[in-house]
């Protein structure tokens, strides 16, 4: 990569991308919200795989993994999703503070 | 004796009268109801009456056996054989127990037949048989058993017989307690004559010879001679046969009534006149005199022994004839008779003359029997009256029993050549003759005080005026013929009874004497009955000194109570009245019993009651309160320690949990922030760990 | 020179469509940011030479997994009451723990080594990893089918139960 991108570059971007995911999970209220920011997540948890993998001297291990990373999202995202819906089903509503029935 | 001829029918003569006792009792009360008291009569007599048939069948065949081989064995079957001590059930028929079998069942048999008219209006009637026969039965188990064991069960056997037939007539409670006496008095001879059993044994076994069988003591008892008594290990300087003969005496106090267990005897007289004439004239009493002669080769070991019981003989004697003096109730005279007359007996034993012992209790059987018969006879046609102050010139509306009786009072007086003259005559002979003044003495005062109540009571009965109320002068009747005819029977028993033993003086002529002498063979018994004086010229002088004084008594007698001519009540009134009243109450002997013993004893039996209710009890409730105590303690400490301990663990689960419940907020954000939280910790761990 | 101005636009829609993720209050916002995002990361693959990844990411994501979302989030009410949709709570914590996060995490980055390998030609990864896949990563691979399938069939079961009732 010419023009000065570093590695650095690429792993700042992660981890801004990371810290917005974070503060995402962290702060909504909305069960699907919370779901987005988990995408968040893993997705600059793939660049950084990534850019490793490119930084490294062009093995594609890191892309591999990446690939890995996204199935397994998919995966997640659709449990998810279910339990969601599921929830929506028997409280009416998204909002995960009203699904406090496990309250001790 | 030490071959006896083995025979079987001794077992039916006890067996009859045991038969009949079972029938009666079990099935009396049906067959009474259903055949009347015939079947009754003849079943309760006829049994006895067989048994009496054999018994003469026996002493027929007896006879013709030479003397030294009069011994018959009859083995039934093997009682028990334990720690050494083998005894069979066996019955023994020698001279000794052929005479009383004799008189068991031919008296006994006699006075059964009176009992049909005597007891003819009870409603007990199959009971009173009953028991008739049971005693029968035990009697002769008494004088035929063939080992000291079995004539101790005999021994409690008609101990329990007179109990139950003294108080017959159960309903009247002096009655029973007149039983109570009788036999209570009779335990403690009892117990005396049973440890002198055990301590016989021990001794017999200690010389090697351990046997209870009476021919076999025979036979050993004289390696006893020398052994001492052993008491729990300990030696004594007492010699073991002198113990035990009289420990054994003892025990014939309390059954023949001798000093100081002869208080039962009075009091027996509650009981029906014909027990009174079976139990407490002819027989049961007679069981003691029977033992003594019977183990006479151990008596005559032991001179102690013989001293005191011929010194209790005599004393007897003497004492219970002034008692006779004074009583008013026909039948308590004649009770008082028979313990003195029973004292004769054991003064002749005493002194070693056994034959003539055995002799009077025979002449005994008849004229006692006979007169308290007689008396029977009397009460009967009296209308149940036993006072002879009531009673007077009977002889006219009574003849037979009148006769009758005067027989025997004649034969009890002593009067030649009536039974009673032979016996008591030859006894008073052989105190003196070997060599016992005193009891000589006494004996011969007993005479002639006896002469003296027996007239008094014929005069006081049946002469003079009647002194009783209109309806029962127009009462009194002579006894039907099953009274009168027994009557009749013993009467001429006591006349001519006394002819198979006549004193030497007169003519050497002693059938009964000879007869009897197998028994007494043994060579300490020989010495004693052969030493003694022989003269015929001092027996004839002494002979004379007795009938004198038996006519002095029947003097003084006449004069008092025929004649008029003395007033009893001077002699009464004597010295304050104060020597009469002390006669008439028996010298308060029952109540120096009661004072001294009784009262004592029953004072113990309260103490140890109020001991056992209180102090033994109160150590119970006092353990039971202890440990009702001890729960009560356990139970705080399972309530506060045990569920503390549990309920503290409870409560801090409750805690903890509740603390911890908190955790679950439900609140997802907060999961989350959870899990950020420990994720980061558990990257810092790994990194910090790396490093 | 050009790098750089592809790098920065690249990243500044990313990081923009992130940022609208994170603060928007309409969830139907947010969805259709973080479909921003996603094009965005593609873009960011590309530039890395993960063709293949880049395209997977496209199709999955966008195609798959941004479109579940658009479903679940119109099926589920509420999105027309703003104030419900898509509320923030407890920011304050919040930013101080992405903060301090970032803060650390960027320490990181800038103060490690970071080895530099030597410059390679990008060639076409797509032979690469199917070989890959099929050769050094075949239990992983296989793995990974296996969850895909369970996470269907528990999809599949959680969905049902709750239609059933």
């Amino acid at each position: 990569m010419g023009g000065g991108i570093t590695l650095n570059h690429f792993l700042v971007l992660s981890l801004i991308i990371f810290s917005l995911g974070l503060f995402t999970v962290l702060t909504r209220r909305n069960a699907i919200g919370i779901l987005m920011g988990v995408e968040l997540i893993l997705n600059s948890a793939n660049i950084n795989y990534l850019a490793f993998a490119f930084y490294g001297g062009g093995k594609y291990d890191g892309q591999i993994f990446a690939i890995f990373v996204i199935m397994l999202a998919a995966a997640e995202a659709v449990i998810g999703l279910a339990v969601v819906l599921a929830i929506y089903q028997n409280f009416k509503t998204i909002d995960v503070d009203a699904a406090e029935t496990l309250r001790g | 004796m030490d071959h006896p001829i083995a025979v079987t029918f001794i077992r039916l003569i006890v067996a009859l009268p045991l038969a009949g006792a079972a029938i009666n009792f079990i099935a009396g009360a049906w067959l009474q109801k259903t055949f009347g008291k015939r079947a009754i009569s003849f079943l309760g007599c006829g049994v006895v009456i067989a048994a009496f048939i054999l018994a003469v069948r026996a002493f027929i065949a007896m006879i013709a056996i030479p003397p030294e081989n009069r011994f018959m064995l009859d083995d039934l079957w093997k009682w028990f054989d334990v720690g050494g001590l083998n005894l069979d059930i066996a019955f023994w028929l020698d001279p000794l127990s052929m005479v009383m079998t004799l008189i068991v069942t031919g008296v006994g048999g006699l006075i059964h037949i009176y009992s049909i008219g005597y007891m003819h209006d009870d409603d007990g009637y199959w009971r009173f048989f009953g028991w008739l026969n049971l005693f029968t039965f035990a009697m002769l188990v008494l004088v035929l058993g063939d080992n000291l064991w079995l004539m101790f069960v005999g021994w409690e056997g008609v101990g329990l017989c007179s109990f139950a037939l003294i108080g017959f007539w159960y309903k009247v409670t002096a009655n029973t307690t007149a039983g109570n006496k009788a036999f209570i008095v009779n335990r403690i001879g009892d117990l005396a004559f049973v440890i002198a059993l055990y301590s016989l044994f021990a001794g017999l076994q200690s010389i090697g010879h351990a046997t209870l069988v009476t021919r076999e003591v025979a036979r050993y008892a004289p390696g006893l001679a020398g052994t001492a008594l052993n008491f729990a290990g300990y030696q004594s300087a007492y010699p073991l046969v002198g113990f035990v003969t009289l420990l054994m005496f003892i025990g014939a106090t309390g059954k023949s009534a001798q000093i100081p267990l002869y208080v039962w005897l009075p009091d027996a007289m509650a009981g029906p006149t014909p027990v009174s004439a079976l139990i407490h004239a002819a027989t049961m009493v007679t069981a003691g005199v029977y033992m003594v002669a019977r183990l006479n080769f151990l008596f005559s070991m032991s001179p102690f022994t013989m001293g005191v019981i011929a010194v209790a003989g005599g004393l007897t004697a003497l004492f219970a004839a002034t008692i006779g003096v004074a009583q008013t109730d026909i039948k308590k005279v004649l009770a008082y008779s028979t313990v003195s007359q029973l004292g004769y007996m054991f003064a002749a034993l005493g002194v070693g003359a056994y034959a003539a012992g055995v002799f009077h209790l025979m002449t005994h059987a008849f004229f006692k029997a006979c007169l308290f018969l007689g008396a029977g006879s009397v009460i009967h046609a009296m209308g149940g009256e036993q006072d002879m102050r009531k009673m007077g010139g009977l002889r006219h509306k009574m003849p037979v029993t009148f006769v009758t009786f005067m027989a025997a009072t004649l034969a009890i007086s002593g009067v030649p050549p009536f039974a009673g003259f032979m016996s008591k005559d030859e006894i008073i002979w052989q105190a003196i003759s070997h060599g016992h003044p005193v009891v000589w003495a006494m004996l011969l005062i007993g005479a002639g005080i006896t002469v003296f109540y027996m007239f008094r009571q014929v005069y006081m009965t049946f002469f003079g005026e009647f002194r009783g109320t209109h309806e029962q002068e127009h009462h009194v009747h002579e006894s039907p013929p099953s009274m009168a005819n027994v009557l009749i029977a013993l009467g001429a028993l006591s006349v001519v009874g006394g002819l198979v033993m006549i004193p030497e003086f007169i003519v050497t002529f002693k059938p009964f004497e000879d007869f009897l002498d197998p028994v007494f063979s043994s060579e300490v018994t020989r010495r004693i009955t052969e030493a003694g004086i022989h003269s015929h010229a001092t027996e004839a002088a002494f002979g004379f000194v007795t009938f004198t004084v038996v006519v002095i008594g029947w003097l003084v007698a006449d004069l008092m109570y025929q004649q008029q001519k003395l007033n009893p009540a001077r002699f009464s009134q004597m010295f304050g009245g104060v020597p009469y009243e002390w006669v008439y109450n028996k010298y308060y002997v029952d109540e120096f019993y009661n004072r001294v013993i009784i009262q004592p004893y029953m004072f113990a039996t309260r103490a140890l009651a109020w001991f056992d209710s209180n102090i033994i009890d109160g150590v119970v409730n006092l353990a039971a309160r202890i440990i009702v105590f001890l729960s009560w303690l356990s139970g705080l400490f399972d309530h506060y320690v045990v569920d503390g301990l549990v309920n503290f663990t409870s409560n801090l689960t409750l805690d903890v949990g509740g603390r911890l419940r908190r955790l679950q907020t439900g609140s997802i954000n907060g999961y989350l922030y959870g899990i950020l939280a420990a994720v980061m910790l558990i990257l810092l761990v790994r990194a910090v760990v790396r490093a | 020179m050009l790098a750089q101005v592809i790098f920065y636009a690249l990243a500044a829609l990313t990081v923009g469509s992130a940022a609208l993720v994170a603060f928007s209050r309409n969830i139907v916002y947010s969805t259709f940011a973080l479909l921003g995002a996603f094009m965005g990361a593609v873009g960011i693959y590309i530039l890395l030479a993960a063709d293949f990844v880049a395209m997977v990411q496209l199709l999955v994501y966008v195609g798959g997994i941004l479109v579940l979302t658009i479903f679940a989030v119109m099926l589920t009410a509420g999105i027309g009451d703003v104030k419900v949709s898509n509320r923030a709570v407890g920011t304050g914590p919040a930013i101080v723990v992405a903060g301090v996060v970032a803060i650390v995490m960027l320490y990181a980055v800038m103060r490690t080594q970071w080895h530099q390998a030597a410059a390679f030609t990008p060639a076409p990864t797509t032979y690469a990893i199917g070989n890959a896949f099929l050769g050094d990563y075949v239990l992983p691979f296989e793995v990974a089918s296996l969850v895909l399938l369970a996470a269907l069939i528990g999809a599949i079961v959680i969905s049902r139960h709750e239609v059933r009732e």
